[in-house]
């Protein structure tokens, strides 16, 4: 009897405070809002040693911050998120914590495909950008398991880098323009004539911007708005690099798991300042090339 | 008639509970704003003891990125290089998307005394006293990665003319690294770069050189201050004297 009476007071005040969110964001879309945020979700470990907990609770602190904040920005109408789960440089951390990270990765996956979770009541599709080859067999398997069965899913969209770095994915669209481009010169000689792109004086324009955005992981995505990176650090430490050329860097001093409604509705507050003036670069760029 | 007024009304009264909100942010920023001011005054004028000595042993590279219409006050830039070159910093990487500091800049120092311009394809170095500067623009960042990826293609197309039993290509960072000096445009990570605009944003400084740069906004160039520079180079150094002897895979925390 108890229990049901707090179950339906802590069900009244949930529903209290989502209705008071609602209201928040509707407020606040009266101003531009972002389309893509992507995070670099800094500061688990030192939560950890801050609370003198095991760092692997530091972590499981932060998958909780995850879902609240891709809650509250999927309700705002952001359409793309994303975030840097693990560097490539991360590999080169304790085998046990890389492992336990892993293992946490692999269990949250399959937490997400289930069917209550956030990801079918919004109709999310995941994206892992990375080079996934690195990552172990169980892992690996989990995140294309979960690409490809949210890919047809319409609703937002959920960019997870692992075993990312920024430029190794420009590496990577370097490698695949090549590829393309052999492809495209075997088809002249087939078809009777030789590629023109490749004589002395194009040497410079074989390849384009343009061949390589089409190659990035991001090339479905536009570009983030803001990058918020938690902890107050002030590096991008190898994230999103190429696509960042407009975006709001923004770096709070909060570390992530504390990271919260009110941190992220101030992210908003801040972008919507500078917009105007991010908006008249972006145009005035967009209209030189 | 009435469907438009009170449209007009609920846009009203959206609008000022909007602005209610933007009301703290906007109160943080100003009192932030003159304690910084406080704080920068007493700086240049000697008066914190800790600010007078800057070590300047980690800071190798310094990259300066400026809103391209205040770039235009080539007068600000000159004494912002003088202010560096007085610090002590040896290498500065100054850039702004259109170019303008190319133009502007480079000519004013070619005439100084003591000039000797190295050329590169795209980027000028100018040496002013015992200070190395670098122009760049936008041309530098994407359009070089372009450049180098078609350097490295063209390696990969010459060894068979036609290809049909090659492999795929497989190139590492530091083909690109190369590939990149080899169409010259290679240049050092900077590792501070100091953001002069209205907002904390890259502007497209050439992607490949700030994967671990610390990047610092330090408002308009308009309203720069010598104290400003001082902090966040005395801040920088302090950072990264806590990082001595401890590689970088450990404080690159998440």
């Amino acid at each position: 009897m108890e229990t049901q009476r707090e179950n339906s007071a802590s069900n009244l005040l949930g529903g209290v405070w989502c209705f008071l969110r609602k209201c928040l964001f509707f407020v606040l879309s009266f101003g531009p809002m972002p389309n893509h945020i992507a995070f670099i979700m800094d500061g688990n470990r030192r939560y950890a040693k801050s609370r003198r907990v095991k760092q692997g609770n530091g972590h499981r602190a932060g998958f909780t911050a995850l879902t609240s904040v891709l809650q509250y920005c999927y309700e705002m109408g952001v359409k793309y998120v994303t975030v840097y789960a693990f560097s490539i440089e991360n590999f080169k951390r304790q085998p046990d914590e890389v492992q336990s990270l892993m293992d946490l990765m692999k269990q949250k996956i399959d937490e997400l495909l289930k069917e209550e979770s956030i990801v079918n009541k919004y109709r999310i599709r995941i994206n892992f950008w990375g080079n996934l080859s690195l990552l172990s067999e169980p892992v690996r398997l989990a995140a294309e398991k979960a690409m490809a069965s949210t890919a047809r899913n319409t609703g937002p969209v959920f960019s997870v880098c692992v075993a990312y770095t920024s430029t190794n994915e420009i590496m990577h669209a370097v490698e695949e323009s090549c590829v393309e481009k052999r492809g495209r010169i075997r088809k002249g000689y087939n078809n009777g004539y030789k590629d023109e792109s490749v004589q002395a004086d194009n040497k410079d324009s074989v390849i384009s911007v343009t061949d390589l955005e089409r190659h990035l992981y991001t090339s479905d995505c536009p570009d983030p708005d803001i990058v918020i990176r938690t902890s107050g650090e002030t590096r991008l430490s190898n994230f999103l690099l190429w696509q960042t050329t407009f975006s709001h860097l923004q770096n709070p001093v909060p570390l992530w798991p504390e990271f919260s409604f009110r941190h992220l509705v101030w992210a908003i507050l801040e972008y919507q300042r500078i917009y105007p003036y991010l908006e008249q670069r972006r145009t005035s760029s967009k209209e030189k090339n | 008639m009435q469907r438009v007024q009170s449209s007009k009304i609920l846009r009203f009264t959206l609008g000022f509970f909007w602005c209610l909100l933007h009301l703290p942010v906007s109160i943080v920023h100003l009192g932030s704003y003159l304690i910084k001011q406080l704080l920068y005054y007493m700086i240049s004028s000697g008066l914190l003891q800790k600010y007078q000595n800057l070590q300047l042993d980690k800071l190798r590279y310094l990259a300066i990125v400026v809103e391209s219409e205040e770039a235009k006050n080539t007068t600000k830039i000159k004494q912002l290089l003088s202010w560096l070159s007085s610090i002590g910093v040896k290498y500065v990487t100054l850039y702004d998307m259109e170019g303008v500091l190319k133009k502007s800049v480079e000519t004013d120092l070619k005439s100084s005394e003591n000039p000797s311009v190295a050329d590169g394809n795209a980027v000028a170095s100018v040496h002013q006293e015992r200070m190395t500067v670098e122009l760049l623009s936008f041309s530098d960042g994407k359009g070089a990665v372009a450049k180098a990826a078609s350097f490295l293609c063209l390696q990969y197309l010459e060894g068979d003319s036609v290809g049909y039993n090659k492999m795929e290509p497989v190139f590492t960072e530091t083909d690109v690294t190369n590939a990149l000096k080899a169409v010259g445009h290679g240049g050092p990570d900077p590792d501070l770069l100091l953001v002069y605009g209205p907002a904390r944003c890259h502007l497209g400084f050439p992607a490949w050189r700030i994967r671990y740069t610390e990047i610092v906004h330090m408002g308009s160039l308009r309203s720069m201050k010598y104290g400003a520079v001082v902090k966040a180079i005395y801040d920088f150094s302090k950072k990264h004297q806590n990082y001595e002897n401890m590689p970088q895979f450990v404080y690159e925390h998440f």
